[in-house]
């Protein structure tokens, strides 16, 4: 036991473990929160599809040779999350196929990109990494750090100063719009922090990943409390302590970040289903 | 004046009118049964009225001291809703929404404001229940509680009592009764329970090949077969 703590200061030492760490809690913060108001409004996929449009969207900014692609990503992310979101209910294209659509069309878009116009000796180690984050975390600068920290604090104000109305348009937005709240402001409001978390959270598991850092702590906790709140803030801890847990694991154990964390959250699944099965069955 | 006036009102989805020419005001106090086939355009007609679609023409005029925001609603059940993790207490106080305008918490006022309402609606006991697993009688309190929490004035009910069996249907008539009458709440209902419109309502709106707008006694008029195809179905 004291041998894995001396390994862990001793890697605590170095920078790009403590950004990794910082970055690694923020990022599933954000993810959770959103995620409890995305799996109930049936768009868990929505993670998974705007990462594949955010890779497409590297892809293009790797062609075009931009040094930073962090602009061209978020815009063009932000763009497809707003237009998934709002095909609601009177669309020709339904919710999960357009989900399925833009994912599988940016995914196979981006690639075709990187392969004719990669300069880049190692293609498919590039596109692992991109796909997976295999390293990507471990290598955050400073800048990026603050970057990513900056934008969690704002989507976590947002979050907390609009708790009341995500709710009320998530439970059910006909009610919400008949009595005046702006309904289709709020769903853009979302799309728009949607898009980001993502773009942010592609850095810490990769784009493939990231639909387990949504859906998975925000599921958990509803096989554990009965109310919004709960959930909420059951998910938002739940997700950190299994992303602290799985960045740590990683590091001791040598393992692939994302994975790791998703391997956790997974764990943290089944024990919560256990734990809400064994008390479901005492209070009927 | 009337609280709601509609005038050569058409609505209809992308364009197509599903009804046509329809005028007719609703005064406070009134009690008005839409009656009419599956797919004649009710549930289309309550969504224009609560402004949640565009008329394709015509107009929606409110008055006496009643805002568009002002009326509460009460919907169908969604897909969302049944698994929905919310407590009774959240749910209701979500009805205080449209106070709020830009607040980003409750008051204090709001939050008496549902607790009074819940305790209307015998529902207080349920308050940190979970939604989902209520009865289907209790749901519709619940979501009762929430319309009332935005509006003293005006109540829009959707299929009120579709799914509920029938000594639910007739507690949840009673109520949305006694509201009508001790609070003076003027009460619109889309009903496919021709019998109950004939029994409680003040005012009858049948839409289909035949639009008809008047009172109940106009309507039988109008109707005479109505009351025995109303009776014969029980």
């Amino acid at each position: 036991m004291t041998a894995i703590f001396e390994k862990l200061a001793f890697y605590w030492t170095y920078p790009f473990v403590r950004y990794a760490l910082i970055v690694g809690v923020l990022i599933a913060l954000c993810s959770s929160l959103l995620g409890v108001t995305l799996v109930l409004k049936r768009f868990s996929f929505i993670g998974d599809g705007l990462s594949h449009v955010a890779f497409g969207a590297m892809a293009v900014a790797a062609v075009l040779g931009l040094t930073d692609d962090m602009p061209l990503t978020l815009g063009v992310t932000v763009v497809c999350a707003v237009l998934l979101l709002r095909t609601g209910q009177n669309t020709k294209i339904k919710g999960d196929a357009a989900i399925a659509m833009i994912s599988v069309g940016a995914l196979a878009i981006g690639y075709l990109l990187m392969n004719l116009f990669s300069t880049s000796s190692n293609l498919s180690g590039d596109v692992c990494s991109t796909l997976f984050g295999s390293t990507s975390i471990l290598t955050l600068s400073k800048s990026e750090v603050w970057l990513c920290a900056g934008l969690s604090v704002v989507v976590v104000a947002v979050f907390l100063l609009y708790y009341n109305k995500i709710f009320a348009v998530t439970f059910d937005e006909d009610f919400a719009k008949a009595v005046g709240t702006k309904a289709d402001l709020y769903n853009l409001l979302l799309a728009v922090i949607v898009a980001v978390v993502i773009v942010l959270a592609m850095n810490l598991v990769g784009s493939l990943l990231i639909s387990a850092l949504v859906i998975f702590p925000a599921l958990s906790a509803m096989r554990l409390f009965q109310n919004f709140r709960s959930v909420t803030v059951c998910s938002a801890i739940l997700s950190v302590s299994c992303a602290v847990l799985g960045i740590l694991v990683s590091i001791l154990a040598g393992t692939p970040v994302g994975s790791t964390i998703v391997a956790v959250d997974i764990l943290a699944f089944l024990v919560c289903s256990a734990l809400g099965r064994a008390r479901g069955g005492e209070t009927g | 004046m009337a609280q709601l006036t509609c005038q050569k009102l058409c609505v209809g989805y992308d364009g197509k009118p599903v009804l046509k020419d329809l005028d007719f005001e609703i005064f406070a106090g009134d009690y008005l049964c839409i009656v009419g086939e599956n797919g004649s355009g009710k549930s289309t007609l309550m969504k224009t009225i609560l402004g949640l679609q565009m008329p394709i023409s015509g107009r929606i005029l409110t008055g006496d001291g009643l805002r568009k925001n002002e009326i509460g609603y009460l919907p169908q059940q969604t897909v969302v809703q049944k698994d929905f993790p919310a407590s009774v207490r959240e749910i209701v106080l979500s009805g205080c929404q449209g106070r709020c305008g830009s607040r980003p918490f409750y008051n204090k006022e709001e939050k008496q404001l549902a607790a009074e309402t819940m305790d209307k609606m015998q529902i207080t006991q349920l308050a940190k229940r979970c939604y989902r697993t209520l009865s289907g009688g209790q749901q519709q309190r619940v979501l009762l509680a929430r319309a009332l929490c935005a509006t003293r004035k005006m109540l829009l009910l959707d299929e009120p009592v579709s799914g509920l069996d029938p000594k639910v249907t007739a507690e949840m008539y009673a109520l949305i009764q006694k509201l009508n009458y001790e609070d003076g709440i003027t009460v619109v209902m889309i009903s496919h329970d021709l019998n109950a419109a004939l029994q409680y309502a003040s005012h009858i709106l049948h839409i289909g090949d035949r639009v008809f707008f008047g009172t109940k006694a106009a309507y039988l008029n109008e109707f005479p077969q109505a009351w025995q195809k109303g009776g014969g179905a029980q």
